[in-house]
């Protein structure tokens, strides 16, 4: 996978958002304190938020381009996004949230690593799946958010501080299946954090966000 | 009850029934477009929408029955055209609640579409919806409760309209008598019995609708 984050200037509350850069790896930590333009930064790939000027490129794929008028709608950006508050649909049903965005005859998961048996099987979230989702707990919300984006056969994953809300007990259950998505998945993920040591054993790569520009 | 009168409420009942049910199509777009886009003239569009809450009824229904008169541009063009009348019909009848209606559905339509949180909108387009899957699937779920609110807030408006209706479709027995233009000649004729059993089914229509919707709201309150 080959992110390209070029050019990207975004006017935020009190900085502007402004970085040039090239993410390789397969998973890749952006750190930074609170409001330093990291979720803005997730929101612009995703194609939610409007950049003043961007080029972003996703392997040979132009996502935006404010240059030339280019700017691929989200829906088709193929983009995983499991944001801080999880978003869960509340009126449906854990199966029809993790559903949503699935297409069962989808050419590029020949193999079905993206099929609804085996995203449930790895995140272990079988038993959920007739339940109302305000009835669960902050773990279990958190992998049927993770499982809904992976049903979309997504291209990448960005996951906005997938640890925060959770405590330590909690937090130590969710990395495994972190770690499980990164190794029979193969989807590139990109995952925002305040706190690098939780997700340090995950990272190939850190990145360090301060006042919307990259430190390090 | 005799049987007119009877048929005064079915008559009122159904055309107010049938008027939400006309603007509510249009009340949503509306309604969708002042909630989840900014635009320029938005606020005047928001000014208009409202006018027929504060002019006065009647003031309403003749700017209604000037354009829709036969003399007028739109009234004039459907008789020349297509041999049809609005004014002094049921259909004016129809015209007059709606529009008199419309604001109170739209007020509170666009009220239910802001308190869907637009994250999980947004959500729905990453994961690969469109505008009218996202809409459909997401958006009007969320806000069915308080649109079901409105369009209840909508339909007793329309039971208990009068100056708008008596400008554009008269007071014809039979024809385009509502509860409203009853009770008021009743009265006129010093019909009081009859007035007043118009005035208690008047009263009991607009009860159950207001209590329905104030229900609705307070689950709605009571579920965030």
């Amino acid at each position: 996978m080959k992110l390209r984050l070029n050019r990207i200037s975004l006017p935020l509350a009190e900085f502007p958002l402004a970085l040039d850069i090239t993410i390789s790896e397969q998973v890749t930590a952006l750190c930074g304190p609170s409001g330093s333009g990291k979720t803005s930064l997730l929101e612009l790939i995703t194609g939610l938020r409007r950049p003043k000027s961007a080029f972003i490129q996703l392997d040979d794929q132009v996502l935006t381009d404010t240059a030339a008028g280019v700017s691929v709608p989200a829906r088709d950006r193929r983009i995983g996004y499991v944001p801080q508050d999880l978003a869960l649909f509340p009126h449906l049903s854990v199966r029809r949230n993790l559903l949503y965005g699935h297409k069962p005859e989808s050419e590029s998961d020949a193999a079905g690593l993206f099929g609804f048996a085996h995203v449930v099987e790895v995140l272990e979230v079988e038993s959920l799946t007739g339940r109302n989702v305000e009835n669960l707990s902050g773990g279990e919300k958190q992998r049927i958010a993770l499982g809904r984006a992976l049903l979309s056969s997504p291209k990448l994953l960005l996951l906005d501080e997938p640890l925060a809300s959770l405590d330590r007990a909690l937090k130590a259950k969710i990395i495994p299946y972190l770690t499980r998505i990164r190794d029979e998945f193969q989807v590139p993920m990109l995952l925002v954090t305040h706190s690098i040591e939780e997700v340090f054993p995950l990272c190939e790569r850190t990145i360090h966000l301060e006042r919307g520009r990259v430190t390090s | 009850m005799s049987a007119e009168e009877w048929q005064i409420v079915w008559f009122t009942a159904w055309a107010s029934a049938l008027a939400t049910v006309l603007i509510l199509p249009l009340g949503l777009a509306t309604a969708w477009l002042l909630a989840r886009h900014d635009w320029s003239g938005k606020s005047l569009v928001e000014t208009l929408i409202s006018l027929p809450l504060v002019m006065p009824p009647v003031a309403t229904g003749l700017i209604l029955l000037k354009l829709l008169g036969r003399r007028g541009a739109v009234g004039g063009f459907l008789h020349d055209h297509f041999d049809f009348d609005l004014v002094f019909t049921w259909w004016g009848v129809l015209l007059a609640l709606g529009v008199m209606s419309f604001p109170l559905l739209v007020r509170s339509t666009r009220v239910a579409f802001e308190e869907v949180n637009p994250r999980l909108e947004q959500i729905a387009r990453t994961l690969g919806a469109g505008e009218f899957r996202v809409f459909c699937t997401v958006t009007l779920p969320l806000a069915a409760r308080g649109i079901l609110g409105g369009m209840i807030l909508a339909f007793a408006r329309a039971l208990g309209e009068f100056g708008a209706t008596i400008m554009v479709a008269g007071n014809i027995p039979g024809k385009t008598s509502t509860l409203s233009l009853a009770i008021f000649q009743s009265v006129q004729l010093g019909e009081d019995a009859h007035a007043f059993r118009l005035l208690s089914v008047s009263v009991a229509l607009a009860f159950l609708a207001v209590w329905i919707s104030e229900v609705l709201l307070h689950r709605k309150r009571s579920h965030r």
